[in-house]
């Protein structure tokens, strides 16, 4: 019975010894974590995709309770919990909505194959960057799409694609989480985010084209000439023509559709109306829409619809 | 006779030197002239004439816009047609001068006479006087890179230059300009020679020439005996082995004096070269003792399907088109224009490309030639190690550029590839090494220059 009892006491003192020794070094080493940061990690998907730039949700979960701190959540967004998620977080950080607006991919190009002729054929690596560095292109315009796809490798979330007839960058609305991979990736600095607009409505000139008018022209029948016509007749102030291209700002902008109507070229587009309002019955037909102003004049964008 | 030649890899592609013996054609003036902005390393240069100004032949029209750039001249006389954008060699429109061509008419402080001026008659040339006057006349390296020449001559204080060589190495397959120039000007080039080392204050002076052009070796070496003999510079003829890229400063280095340039920032003149084009020599004659501004030059302008290849002693700012026009005209079905030869030269979109400082050839290659085979797996095969003139590891580092590894890349020592292409002439898969290296070793570059401005 002896060997029980001294075994017994002998590991009981040694527990007892390692259990302070265990105490009195985590009391003495503890390391403050932020209670927050563990509860914005559970509102996190938890994929750990590394799509906010962040290695994981931990360190994306650390950089938001930081951004708190100092006072804003500019810049940090979850592609993948998208809006949802970031609303969550902003609240229990008791944050105003940092990315409130939901944005989205755009491709700054009309350049389509019928529009925008290919002068040469390209032999070497085909990715946009390999192409961008060697020459203007297989077309005569070296401000546009170059359709090789570098948006596609880098999008994490299949939601950018070439299409083939096209030959141009389209973005999948329904899966694009505005996380700005492409962005970056495109050597031409085509894609943009801009804000979705409501129900998806946005206008914006599609083509970041710089050349003069005439020589734009004459690479791509739809590209931006930076005539002004549009600036002019914005009521809002949202356009500026810099360096023969014109620009809407997405802030300004409140979706009256008259550059549509005015630009020459068909630069600028529209996207996710419905199908273009017939001529305006004044009044009636106006009610529905509720941005639209009294009397849009829409015409007919033919061939410009894109998928909703 | 043991030949020199560089000692670490190298390929030896096809010559096809067509017009070797082809003696050089004074070209028609063009209509329009036009001049890129851009025409060398460093900054664009700024215009000083507007649009309806005069100008005639050597009139500068755009000065120096800093210290690493050069001043550009009008090549022909007429009236500026106006200050725009127009395709160069890059293949993006660039800002450039038009002038719309009205007989020819030139400065009257350009000296025409064919006279051979001697350094010898003219005390008044320092040192000095020499770098200032190729600084002013616009003269560029005339190999293709276009490094402003007279930078070269005055080296850092860390490094003492030691010997001027001149390369007429001309190891591009196809061109033959530099080959012409040395038959039909060598008595210019050796003053050019002379004036060089001068200007550097040194005394010993190598112009390498490959075996495959014996007619320039036994001229230089003759020519080069009557005139040096007996002077107070040693300048020595080096007959090379035919090897690409023998015409890289670096490679040329190492054949003629047996040194190695370490890697990059280091360059030929930290271990005492200064290395010359004989176009850049020529040009030096004709600036320092012609008083005349670079504004010519000799091209090549050739392919297998052209029906009169040929070289050309041509104004710059001549479209291409009316050279190719000269020389029979584009050839029929698909053609891959290139400004430069088919190793190095770069593929143009555009046959209004103006001939610029470095455009030494004109180069058509057609049918099967001018296009790129179908690329296989990677057999690791190692050709390309063995290839490569700079000892880099062509197949690792375009896979590391390939999946944007900088880091590593900058370990491999990406920045020292010279962009030759002999990995990916040699590789049996066909695969685009070159691409991807090109396009890794410019992102490392600019992530270097990132961090030095951060300091």
């Amino acid at each position: 019975m002896d060997f029980i009892l001294s075994a017994v006491i002998v590991l009981g003192a040694i527990g007892l010894i390692a259990a302070i020794v265990l105490y009195v070094c985590s009391k003495k080493f503890a390391v403050y974590e932020d209670p927050r940061i563990g509860q914005v990690n559970e509102l996190l998907p938890g994929a750990n995709c590394g799509g906010c730039g962040f290695p994981g949700c931990g360190g994306m979960a650390d950089a938001l309770v930081k951004g708190a701190d100092s006072g804003s959540l500019e810049g940090l967004l979850c592609p993948v919990g998208g809006t949802d998620t970031m609303n969550k977080v902003a609240d229990l950080l008791g944050m105003a909505i940092a990315n409130g607006e939901p944005k989205v991919a755009v491709v700054r190009c009309n350049g389509t194959c019928e529009f925008r002729p290919k002068i040469a054929e390209y032999a070497g690596l085909r990715t946009c960057a390999a192409m961008h560095a060697c020459a203007a292109g297989e077309t005569a315009c070296g401000f546009g799409c170059l359709g090789c796809g570098d948006c596609v490798t880098a999008c994490q979330f299949d939601a950018i694609h070439i299409n083939t007839i096209t030959g141009l960058a389209e973005v999948d609305e329904s899966k694009c989480t505005a996380c700005g991979a492409c962005v970056k990736a495109c050597p031409r600095n085509i894609i943009e985010l801009r804000k979705k607009g409501p129900k998806g409505r946005r206008v914006f000139v599609s083509c970041v084209n710089k050349d003069k008018g005439a020589v734009s022209m004459k690479a791509c029948k739809v590209s931006c000439i930076g005539c002004g016509k549009c600036e002019k007749e914005c009521p809002f102030g949202a356009i500026t023509v810099e360096n023969n291209c014109s620009y809407i700002d997405f802030e300004k902008c409140r979706l009256c559709r008259k550059c549509v109507t005015v630009c020459p070229t068909k630069a600028i587009r529209d996207v996710n109306f419905p199908t273009p309002a017939p001529a305006p019955k004044p009044k009636e037909a106006a009610a529905p829409q509720k941005e639209v102003n009294a009397s849009p004049v829409v015409k007919e964008s033919e061939g410009k619809e894109e998928k909703a | 006779m043991n030949i020199r030649t560089f000692r670490i890899g190298g390929i030896h592609p096809e010559e096809n030197k067509l017009t070797h013996e082809v003696a050089t054609k004074v070209a028609d003036l063009p209509k329009q002239a036009i001049f890129p902005l851009s025409q060398h390393i460093g900054a664009p240069a700024k215009p000083v004439v507007q649009k309806g100004d005069k100008v005639k032949v050597g009139t500068m029209i755009a000065e120096a816009g800093g210290f690493v750039s050069a001043p550009i001249f009008s090549s022909v006389s007429g009236t500026v047609f106006k200050i725009d954008t127009a395709i160069d060699a890059t293949g993006y429109r660039r800002p450039v001068i038009i002038i719309n061509v009205e007989g020819d008419d030139w400065e009257e402080s350009i000296d025409r006479s064919d006279k051979i001026e001697l350094v010898e008659n003219h005390p008044e040339l320092t040192p000095e006087e020499i770098v200032n006057r190729i600084k002013n006349a616009g003269v560029v390296g005339m190999g293709g890179a276009c490094f402003p020449t007279f930078i070269k001559l005055t080296p850092p204080p860390t490094a003492k230059a030691e010997c001027v060589i001149i390369n007429a190495v001309e190891c591009e397959p196809y061109i033959t300009a530099d080959y012409r120039l040395m038959m039909e000007h060598a008595d210019e080039i050796l003053i050019g020679l002379e004036l060089l080392m001068k200007g550097a204050k040194v005394s010993t002076g190598y112009i390498g020439i490959e075996t495959n052009k014996p007619a320039a070796i036994e001229l230089l070496t003759k020519k080069c005996a009557e005139k040096f003999n007996g002077s107070s510079y040693q300048v020595e003829v080096v007959p090379l082995a035919q090897r690409y890229p023998q015409g890289g400063e670096k490679q040329l280095v190492d054949a003629v004096i047996r040194r190695q340039v370490p890697a990059p920032p280091a360059i030929p003149v930290n271990v005492g070269a200064i290395v010359q084009n004989v176009g850049t020599a020529f040009a030096v004659y004709e600036a320092v003792m012609k008083k005349k501004p670079l504004f010519e030059r000799y091209t090549t302008v050739t392919g297998k399907k052209l029906q009169n290849p040929g070289n050309f002693l041509v104004r710059m700012g001549t479209p291409m088109k009316d050279l190719i026009d000269a020389c029979g005209g584009m050839p029929e079905g698909d053609n891959k224009l290139l400004a430069g030869g088919p190793m190095m030269g770069k593929a143009l979109t555009s046959v209004e490309v103006p001939i610029c400082k470095g455009t030494n050839s004109v180069t058509i290659l057609s049918g099967d030639d001018a296009r790129r085979k179908e690329p296989q797996p990677c057999i690791r095969c190692a050709k390309c190690v063995s290839a490569c003139p700079m000892g880099l590891e062509p197949y690792l580092l375009a896979k590391i550029s390939e999946v944007k590894n900088w880091e590593r890349a900058e370990q491999e020592d990406i920045v020292s590839c010279i962009e030759c292409g002999s990995c990916q002439f040699t590789c049996p898969a066909h695969r685009p090494l070159l691409d991807n290296i090109r396009q890794g070793k410019s992102t490392v570059m600019g992530i270097i220059r990132a961090r030095a401005t951060k300091k």
